[in-house]
């Protein structure tokens, strides 16, 4: 069962880098976001650095969600997923492990690309360090939110506007305390760590609904 | 029968047996067939035809479990305990399950890891069916009918008893049908079975029976359950 998670995970990596968008459609949707914001707000450093972790993590969030509406529905439309129920795989690892593809290919990059975009925000290491922690851990949350947008997506041939109407709100107290554990590393008054662990515990929770409920959602749509 | 004569039979397949009891399909308010009662034994094929929309590909889904029957059910007897029913089905749908963007040799190695390393190996599989050479090009330059190919090669890396087949020889030239039904007789020659819904004629051999799907039932008046399902005997035996 290792071996076919395995392989599943592997083959949508290669789809996803092979196909042209994947990794680096996500980056430079990220890069566009970061480096408009100062021609928006103006040259001001301190308010930069005050809105920083907020415009980066924003721009994370949906920079995720590229790609996701295509996920399942490609699968669905070429008879792939017909054909994976025969596996040893039940759907909930098939969404698991199609989710574990979409963040290496989208998510990770992200992670990596943070620090160097948060220098032009002015933020400084403390603050690129909590970013970077938070980014790790709210991003796989955000990429599992997805899979049940993904999910409806595919099942009912509906593209990218059910992905957003679906996970933004479910995404939103990941981003609250994502956001608010950085602030809370460069200003107080509360510790970094009781934001980031009520982020941990949220991460842990959509990693669990977001395989089932995808599954869920995948058979319900089946008939 | 296939349990008495054929001593060679791999031992997980004997009294291998796929019965379906007064299956009934409804699709929005239009009712496919009811009380649809059949058997398949092993080493024999069940060919269902009929028209465009009378059910055939809803049948297979139903048997695949890919779609849940309005009534009635679908039991597999001759597993070994543990396994899985959908473990021991190839569903091949209309769609070929082949990526474009990853090359022959990776779609079918792939499937083979998924569903099970039993059978041949990717390259062997690939000659089976007639593409041999062709394991590093994209997928996506093939055609029609060397992706048909290709996906007809995941029943061979795989050995499973129970074939669900829906239009398996669309796209494929008069070679490469010849080519299938002898791959499909050589499986039932194994001691497999197969379902299949095709609107040409495939020669399965003597193990194979038609069933035929009718118009919808609905318009039909109410009679007895014989109505919905017509058997036609080819090689006797009753179900």
């Amino acid at each position: 069962m290792m071996a076919a998670f395995l392989a599943l995970t592997r083959r949508d990596l290669a789809l996803a880098l092979r196909a042209g968008g994947g990794a680096g459609l996500g980056v430079v949707f990220f890069l566009s976001v970061v480096a408009v914001v100062p021609f928006a707000v103006g040259p001001d450093l301190v308010l930069l650095a005050r809105i920083g972790p907020a415009i980066l993590w924003i721009g994370a969030m949906l920079a995720s969600l590229i790609g996701l509406e295509r996920l399942f529905a490609s699968d669905v439309e070429d008879g792939s997923l017909d054909a994976l129920t025969g596996s040893v795989l039940p759907l909930e690892l098939v969404a698991a492990a199609k989710g574990l593809a979409h963040w290496l290919a989208t998510g990770l990059p992200l992670v990596i690309a943070a620090p160097f975009l948060a220098l032009m925000l002015n933020l400084d290491l403390a603050a690129i360090g909590a970013l970077v922690a938070t980014l790790a851990v709210g991003t796989p949350a955000v990429t599992a939110l997805g899979l049940i947008g993904a999910a409806f997506a595919g099942a009912f041939r509906r593209g990218g506007l059910l992905i957003a109407v679906l996970v933004l709100p479910l995404a939103i107290p990941v981003l609250i305390f994502a956001v608010s554990a950085t602030s809370a590393a460069v200003t107080g008054p509360v510790p970094f760590g009781t934001p980031f662990q009520v982020l941990v515990g949220l991460a842990l929770f959509a990693l669990v609904l977001g395989p089932v409920a995808a599954a869920a959602a995948l058979r319900a749509a089946r008939g | 029968m296939c349990n008495a004569s054929n001593a060679g039979l791999p031992s997980l397949w004997r009294g291998l047996a796929l019965t379906a009891d007064g299956l009934a399909c409804q699709r929005g308010a239009r009712v496919l067939f009811r009380d649809l009662t059949f058997a398949v034994r092993c080493s024999e094929a069940l060919v269902v035809t009929g028209p465009n929309g009378a059910g055939k590909s809803s049948l297979l889904r139903i048997v695949a479990g890919l779609l849940a029957p309005q009534a009635g059910a679908i039991r597999i007897d001759g597993l070994p305990a543990e396994a899985r029913p959908a473990e021991s089905i190839h569903y091949l749908g209309h769609d070929d399950a082949v990526k474009p963007a990853l090359t022959v040799r990776e779609n079918l190695g792939f499937w083979r890891t998924l569903l099970g390393a039993s059978g041949l190996a990717v390259d062997d599989a690939l000659e089976e069916v007639g593409l041999p050479g062709l394991g590093r090009l994209p997928a996506g330059v093939l055609s029609a009918g060397q992706k048909r190919r290709l996906a007809i090669a995941r029943l061979l890396v795989t050995r499973r008893p129970v074939w669900v087949l829906d239009e398996p020889t669309t796209a494929l030239d008069v070679t490469a049908q010849a080519r299938f039904a002898a791959l499909g007789r050589a499986h039932l020659a194994d001691g497999g079975l197969i379902l299949a819904a095709t609107h040409t004629p495939l020669d399965f051999g003597t193990g194979a029976r038609a069933l035929t799907l009718g118009g919808p039932v609905a318009a039909r008046a109410p009679g007895k359950a014989d109505d919905d399902g017509a058997f036609d005997d080819a090689s006797g035996g009753a179900p």
